[in-house]
């Protein structure tokens, strides 16, 4: 393929950004940890830290220098290899998880379409040929439409800064799930390699869970890729730029999304991982300083990460209407701001909510997920797939996609309920028994 | 035996509607909550958090904190050495050694008159036991101290929290005849503070 076809990148930019989105997403970890401190103690009515700076904002660069300096115990009963390779896991796979997601302005790669085929299809040419004959073709169409030809588009392409750290990924979702999926393996290795019980029940839990919760994750997103028609989460952004959001058309799957999102990240209501007053800390319970900070930085990056990912996929990402005409230095900041608001509100939403929610036991957390968001999100793609196939509007599936939550409500009010697994113990003791109007309900004594 | 009919009161599970089974009206509910109190410690005055060094709190008259001696109107030391407050004290941290008394209206007085502050556990016992409301609990919630001899209160340490504690009015003279310390009523005065409601 000839050089001049190439999606190209900068490297110094790409460079650029690597470092600085290392610097920024570490300090927002950091200012994420004062956030949830500050949120946690407002919902309890207290004021939270407040003692180190104005506010309390230099509280994270103590907590930063206290990990730092604090000693650094390796127990004499863990796994070394493993106990030591299961935070740098935790930590790169989020950092990792994070070159494909856009965090700024981005337009979508141009396709080289074959005008040779009718209806015109994408094509990636693999010899010389076959790429003059294609090129051929469609400087000839952009002649007859007055439009701009693929290599034109590939030059404004390549000349355009793009606010993500690897661009035109065409995996990009998936490569994201994919590797912010192994975090499982930091967790579940830190729990095991501590030789200790507490975090062994941590380190299961969560891989229980994660790999449960993936599955809806993964099917919620697939209605969104079926509409748009890529994986490509510039290309997401661009076709809801021009046809409004996901959620206006699909708000069952960014519920299921988001809800999946949680329990990936292990936050309230399904912290389980790390559930506190069950298992001591969880699967980090063995380790201390710099360490335990890194798997805390690892569980904050992936918020980032997740937060984003539901602002793009389904919240429009950089997109807010009125601000598409903006172009320049001034454009670039205000989608940059955008972007960023949506990120932040869904973090406030996610500290909001671990103070409302209690946490699920473990069965009605795998049951949450096996036996309705599975189901509720098989239901939605199905959905999608149907209007797809018949070309009809995609209004319809906002209707669709409210009806079917209703109805798995409805129909779950109709399902027979399980007995109480109890036996009535006290009704044999009450002199004229339970009334009547009692018998075929549960009883509770 | 069987339980009476009347006692047992049969309770259903409450019937879930459609809303319910939904969940997400439950969720906002709950959100709403949250987003109140947040918003209302945010903005308004809503926090309970007393800054503790720059706002000193607000305790209540029968607070247990030091102990003092208190002085009688001529500004001798009201105690009469009757070793009722070491007696009645659990964590035997009073200790007193009586002499026979300069004044003519008693017969004894604490020649010596040393509480450790460390043992203590503040129970108040040793101002109930006290027959002449000599020794009593102040509001004195910070006590502080470089080493274990320094929190050996003596005699004159006693009677110089009696007096500081008077002065600042934290802690007024509280006794008066026939009538127990503020410290055996309750906080609010809810018309119950004559003797017969004192400890019997």
């Amino acid at each position: 393929m000839g050089t001049s076809l190439e999606l190209g990148f900068n490297f110094w930019i790409t460079l650029l950004f690597i470092a600085l989105m290392m610097g920024v997403l570490q300090g927002t970890c950091a200012y994420l940890i004062l956030a949830e401190r500050k949120i946690s103690a407002w919902a309890q009515d207290r004021l939270g830290p407040n003692r180190v700076g104005p506010w309390g904002l230099l509280q994270p660069i103590a907590d930063g220098i206290k990990f730092l300096l604090k000693e650094d115990i390796i127990p004499d009963h863990v796994d070394k290899l493993f106990y030591l390779l299961a935070p740098c896991i935790a930590v790169s796979t989020a950092l990792l998880a994070f070159a494909v997601v856009p965090f700024g302005p981005t337009t979508p790669p141009p396709v080289l379409l074959d005008y040779r085929q009718v209806p015109p299809q994408a094509v990636w040419p693999q010899t010389v040929e076959e790429e003059k004959a294609v090129l051929e073709a469609d400087r000839e169409h952009a002649k007859r439409t007055n439009d701009k030809t693929y290599e034109e588009k590939l030059k404004e392409y390549n000349d355009t800064i793009q606010f993500v750290i690897a661009p035109h990924v065409n995996i990009g979702i998936v490569f994201n799930f994919a590797v912010g999926s192994l975090a499982v393996y930091g967790v579940l290795l830190g729990g095991w390699s501590s030789n200790d019980k507490y975090s062994m029940l941590g380190g299961l839990r969560s891989s229980a869970q994660l790999i449960s919760y993936e599955i809806p994750m993964g099917l919620s997103v697939l209605g969104v890729l079926a509409v748009t028609g890529s994986l490509n989460l510039e290309t997401i952004i661009d076709y809801q730029v021009k046809h409004g959001w996901n959620v206006f058309y699909q708000p069952l799957a960014a519920l299921l999304f988001i809800t999946s999102v949680f329990a990936e990240c292990n936050r309230l209501p399904f912290d389980l991982p790390e559930a506190e007053q069950e298992l001591v800390g969880g699967y980090h319970t063995e380790y201390s300083a710099m360490k335990f900070a890194l798997f805390f930085l690892g569980e904050y990056t992936h918020m980032i990460t997740t937060s984003f990912l539901i602002a793009i996929l389904f919240f429009g990402g950089w997109h807010f209407p009125g601000t598409n005409a903006l172009s320049g230095v001034g454009g670039i900041l205000v989608k940059l701001i955008v972007i960023a608001a949506k990120m932040v509100l869904f973090i406030i939403f996610f500290m909001l909510i671990r103070w409302t929610l209690p946490r699920f036991r473990f069965d009605q957390l795998m049951g949450l997920t096996w036996k309705v968001l599975l189901p509720l999100a098989l239901v939605n793609i199905v959905c999608v797939i149907i209007i797809k196939q018949f070309h009809l509007s995609e209004w319809l599936l906002l209707p669709l996609s409210l009806g079917t939550l209703f109805l798995v409500a409805g129909l779950a009010l109709y399902m027979p309920r399980q007995r109480p697994r109890a036996p009535i113990r006290l009704a044999a003791h009450v002199a004229s028994g339970p009334p009547a109007v009692l018998q075929d309900h549960e009883i509770i004594d | 035996m069987p339980i009476a009919d009347s006692d047992v009161k049969w309770v259903t599970a409450p019937k879930i509607g459609l809303m319910e089974q939904l969940y997400l009206p439950a969720i906002f509910e709950g959100l709403q909550t949250t987003v109140r109190h947040t918003a209302k410690t945010l903005f308004g005055d809503g926090a309970v958090t007393q800054q503790y060094p720059e706002v000193e709190p607000k305790l209540p008259p029968n607070y247990r904190g030091v102990h003092r001696l208190n002085r009688d109107e001529q500004g001798r030391v009201k105690c009469v050495a009757c070793y009722m407050c070491s007696t009645a004290c659990p964590a035997h941290c009073i200790d007193i050694v009586a002499a026979p008394s300069p004044w003519p209206d008693r017969e004894k007085y604490p020649e010596t008159f040393v509480i450790d502050e460390l043992r203590c556990i503040y129970c108040g016992m040793c101002e109930q036991a006290c027959p002449v409301d000599a020794i009593e609990l102040t509001t004195l919630y910070d006590l502080t101290g470089l080493s274990r001899e320094e929190l050996m209160f003596d005699k004159e340490k006693l009677l110089s929290v009696f007096d500081e504690t008077v002065k600042a009015g934290t802690d007024p003279i509280r006794t008066r005849a026939g009538r127990l310390s503020v410290a055996s009523e309750l906080p609010v005065d809810v018309g119950l503070t004559n003797s017969s409601s004192a400890q019997s």
